[in-house]
């Protein structure tokens, strides 16, 4: 397997909240391929994925169910989310066969 | 010189979209678009328009294979009425938020139930906050010179937006006009090619129609409303460039014998012709009347409404459609919100009327009138009149 990484997310020109309806491409088009990369979609959650690497056995199904692609392999060969992008939809949790994986309460 | 000849209003439409050297053309036949559609369809067959023809199986289609054509760069033309507009009505403001200057002629045509075939503005009224250009002709030669003027106003980089000329159905586009086809060197000094800006092209990409989150959609949305009413600037400039080229001149609010008239009518499109008959005989009688007729209905021009209408004392406004449990006729209702905080403002008086094909004649104009400038002296009760209905 492949080892997942997570790219560097580039700097845009200016923050979400602070562009003017001037700075807007005709018809809003994207002009920068991939940009998605900068679209934080981790504040949508209101559960974490918390990883407990003494159960896991690196079978890699969480891996391959998310459906957000967050989940990558670390160093050690385990696996862990990307909170910048993970929505907490739970099914890594749910399809763990070693209930390594545990939804905690997003507390902020 | 081009010479006028007696033409069909739908096929001289379809002649002027041959000028224009359009690329694209994507249309579903329906009464009474379709003359325009065929004729279009015969140019391609027969080599005398190079563009691609695209057969599609609905309105909703049509319009989505105008965007995607428009997209890449392609000057693009459809027709359509009636429910075939509203088949199209999501996809409208996408041709509109994407600002892809797709032109569409639009043989203006009552709306179901019940079926009807003939003439009035429902359709036009029902997409109105679509976001597109509205332009309205009241004979052939207009027809003719606004489809050429609105490739010129939509592609221009100062607007993209697409363009809709909005003709009545049966009472234009199946009646046979003397008609001025302007020469194929006079439109091509007239409109240049079209170049859109950031077209889809594999080797620069861009992605059209994308997510639009909460912090950012309303920055759009102002955008586009900027955009469309700076242009009414252009679409001024277009038409004194017109005027100057070919020696017909058009304006966003056009008067007949409004000089020192105290009470004011104000149509759109065919009707207004029989409207100008009307005013000519009652002034010939002496009576202070005069015509508006309005052209461009988006972007609205309140600067030359509230210019036209300053020194009358009634204004009557004759709707061809109905806004159902609303203040009457969309037209009326926002002729009176545009004078609202006028300090010297005349008495607005709304007619429905001309509904589903009923033709209003030159007598019935004379009726209105003096009807409307009655009911300016008494009041009414009724937020709005229905003319013609037999009780």
């Amino acid at each position: 397997m492949a080892k997942a990484k997570v790219k560097a997310i580039p700097k845009a020109k200016k923050a979400e909240g602070e562009l003017s309806w001037k700075d807007i491409e005709i018809g809003c088009f994207i002009t920068e391929p991939g940009n998605a990369i900068q679209f934080k979609t981790g504040d949508w959650k209101s559960r974490r994925p918390v990883f407990d690497f003494s159960k896991c056995n690196k079978c890699t199904l969480c891996y391959y169910y998310c459906p957000e692609g967050c989940i990558a392999e670390t160093p050690e060969g385990y696996f862990d989310t990307d909170l910048f992008y993970c929505k907490g939809c739970g099914i890594c949790a749910e399809e763990c066969p070693k209930d390594a994986i545990t939804m905690a309460e997003e507390e902020k | 010189m081009a010479k006028r000849e007696g033409l069909e209003v739908s096929v001289a439409l379809g002649d002027a979209v041959k000028l224009a050297d359009t690329d694209v053309v994507a249309a579903y036949p329906i009464t009474p678009q379709t003359h325009i559609v065929e004729h279009l369809a015969e140019l391609v067959a027969d080599g005398d328009l190079k563009a691609a023809y695209i057969p599609v199986e609905s309105e909703h289609s049509a319009m989505s294979a105008c965007l995607g054509a428009s997209a890449i760069g392609a000057r693009t033309f459809t027709a359509t009425a009636s429910q075939g507009l509203e088949l199209m009505h999501e996809v409208l403001y996408i041709a509109s938020s994407m600002r892809l200057p797709v032109v569409m002629a639009v043989a203006n045509r009552a709306l179901s139930a019940p079926i009807s075939i003939w003439g009035d503005h429902s359709d036009a009224m029902a997409v109105r906050d679509t976001g597109w250009i509205q332009i309205f002709v009241e004979n052939g030669q207009e027809t003719v010179d606004n489809v050429i003027c609105a490739f010129r106003i939509g592609e221009d980089r100062r607007v993209l937006l697409p363009v809709m000329i909005h003709l009545d159905g049966f009472s234009l586009t199946h009646v046979i006009e003397p008609i001025i086809l302007p020469e194929q060197s006079e439109v091509d000094q007239f409109l240049p090619p079209f170049k859109y800006p950031l077209p889809l092209d594999p080797k620069k990409p861009v992605t059209m129609g994308a997510f639009g989150p909460p912090f950012i959609y309303t920055e759009v949305k102002w955008a586009q409303e900027v955009n469309l009413e700076a242009a009414k600037a252009v679409i001024l400039e277009c038409w004194q460039e017109f005027g100057k080229t070919f020696g017909r001149y058009y304006s966003p609010v056009e008067s007949h014998h409004s000089e020192g008239a105290k009470v004011l009518l104000l149509t759109m499109g065919s009707l207004s012709e029989t409207a100008m008959v009307a005013v000519d005989k009652m002034r010939g009688e002496g009576k202070e009347v005069g015509l508006l007729k309005l052209r461009l209905w988006r972007p609205f021009p309140f600067a030359e409404l509230r210019q036209a209408v300053k020194d009358a004392e009634v204004l009557i406004v004759l709707d061809r459609a109905l806004s159902f449990g609303g203040p009457g006729g969309p037209v009326c209702s926002e002729v009176k919100a545009a004078l609202y905080h006028e300090t010297k403002k005349p008495k607005v008086i709304g007619f429905v009327g001309g509904l589903g094909g009923r033709d209003i004649s030159m007598s019935g104009f004379e009726e209105m009138i003096n009807k409307g400038a009655e009911l300016a002296r008494t009041g009414s009760e009724r937020e709005f009149e229905i003319f013609g209905v037999r009780e």
